[in-house]
């Protein structure tokens, strides 16, 4: 699981109102390379909860980061390979993702978060 | 097809890992997948500025419609209750990223972020109660208003759907309309029952453009006939009640003769009434005169 789909995540449990960010228990973590396209990191940066971003990016050890972000850092080359790492080629392997009212798990395993609810969670 | 997986089990189990890596190895399959996910991509109608889209793909199975994706360009997010097809998903090393969820739950994503969503042979699941909690209205709901909520204002939805009959595709549709989206089904090759494939089209807001849904291959302007028929059955009187015998006529052979009527005079003297006395003319016929 890459950075870009754990910011679209929430937990959808019943009665949570406030699902996202997932907390993540990283356990393995991977890196895959990909090519970047610019085009869609600007677009992306209008979409990313950026606060979200850091924190899961930390999580997975990648520090890199500012703690604020704005559209004029876009322009940088640094900052946009730095943006393009942590969202795309950061690879979640084994771990899990907590929900943040609730604190139920969600366990990953290679790769794939396992979000499937029970039947008194829908 | 030539059997509906619906009838035969949940999708969690019918797809396990022999009909997984079955399904994925057959050429014909991966054929068809590629096709109609070249289909639902152009009824996407995403614009051509070729920067990359975040797509959604429900039902991704193993992966065959995400590839199509991934060759357009796209990054996509993959969603799919079977964990075996999404094992084969990884060991095929697909591009997008994969989720092990039941789009019946609801989908769990952030409101305002998906660019567009397709989905190849998955959403008639829905319509199964494959347990005691299910019911198939509830899920529907809970699939259609979560994805209203997480696409992007003006962005598109196209399901490919098998619907086993009217009354399926009707509930699928009724359950998009009610969670606010536009649009219709779009049919190629309508009149071509093996070659027959169904588009459901789902604009998600701008209510003041119009969206004009593109018409399906090989269609020409004749209405659907499957509502015509059902009128006409319910119209039809049924012949046989037409022709009902007539109610024979009782034959009554018991007349009143002489005998009855001295009967009946004797009584009524005895009665204390006032009675004609007997003649020869006694119980005679009258003439036709009176």
């Amino acid at each position: 699981m890459r950075l870009i789909t754990h910011n679209m995540l929430s937990s959808n449990i019943k009665g949570v109102v406030n699902g996202f960010p997932l907390r993540i228990e990283a356990e393995k973590v991977m890196e895959k390379t990909m090519e970047m396209n610019s085009e869609f990191l600007e677009k992306m940066f209008e979409k990313v909860d950026w606060k979200a971003f850091v924190d899961a990016s930390r999580a997975m050890g990648y520090t890199e980061l500012p703690e604020e972000a704005n559209s004029s850092m876009l322009d940088s080359d640094e900052f946009l390979n730095r943006f393009h790492h942590a969202l795309l080629e950061l690879d979640l392997e084994e771990g899990a993702l907590v929900c943040p009212e609730t604190g139920r798990r969600f366990p990953v395993s290679k790769g794939i978060p396992n979000m499937l609810l029970h039947e008194d969670e829908v | 097809m030539a059997s509906r997986p619906e009838v035969v089990a949940p999708p969690e189990i019918f797809y396990d890992d022999a009909e997984a890596r079955k399904y994925t190895s057959s050429s014909r399959i991966v054929q068809i997948q590629a096709t109609l996910s070249e289909r639902a991509l152009e009824l996407l109608a995403l614009p051509d500025d070729s920067v990359p889209k975040l797509l959604l793909d429900i039902g991704c199975g193993s992966g065959l419609s995400g590839e199509t994706l991934s060759e357009n360009g796209h990054h996509w997010i993959g969603l799919d209750i079977s964990a075996s097809m999404l094992n084969v998903a990884v060991e095929r090393e697909v591009e997008g990223d994969l989720l092990l969820g039941d789009m019946g739950q609801g989908l769990g994503i952030r409101p305002g972020v998906i660019d567009g969503a397709i989905s190849i042979s998955a959403v008639q699941w829905l319509c199964n109660a494959d347990k005691s909690s299910h019911n198939p209205r509830l899920r529907l709901k809970a699939f259609f208003t979560s994805l209203y909520k997480c696409l992007s204002n003006g962005a598109r939805a196209v399901f490919q759907v098998y619907p086993e009959n009217i009354d399926q595709r009707e509930l699928i549709l009724n359950a998009a309309m009610h969670a606010g989206f536009a649009g219709g089904i779009v049919v190629d090759f309508p009149h071509s029952s093996k070659k027959r494939k169904e588009f459901l089209v789902l604009t998600c807001g701008q209510r003041s453009v119009n969206v004009s849904i593109s018409k399906g291959k090989n269609e020409d302007r004749e209405s659907c006939s499957d509502e015509d028929s059902e009128d006409e059955e319910k119209q039809t009187v049924c012949i046989s009640d037409r022709h009902r015998p007539r109610k024979k006529q009782k034959n009554n052979k018991s007349g009143k003769g002489k005998e009855w009527l001295l009967r009946k005079k004797e009584q009524m003297r005895r009665r204390g009434n006032v009675v004609p006395p007997n003649t020869k003319y006694t119980g005679r016929k009258r003439k036709d005169r009176f």
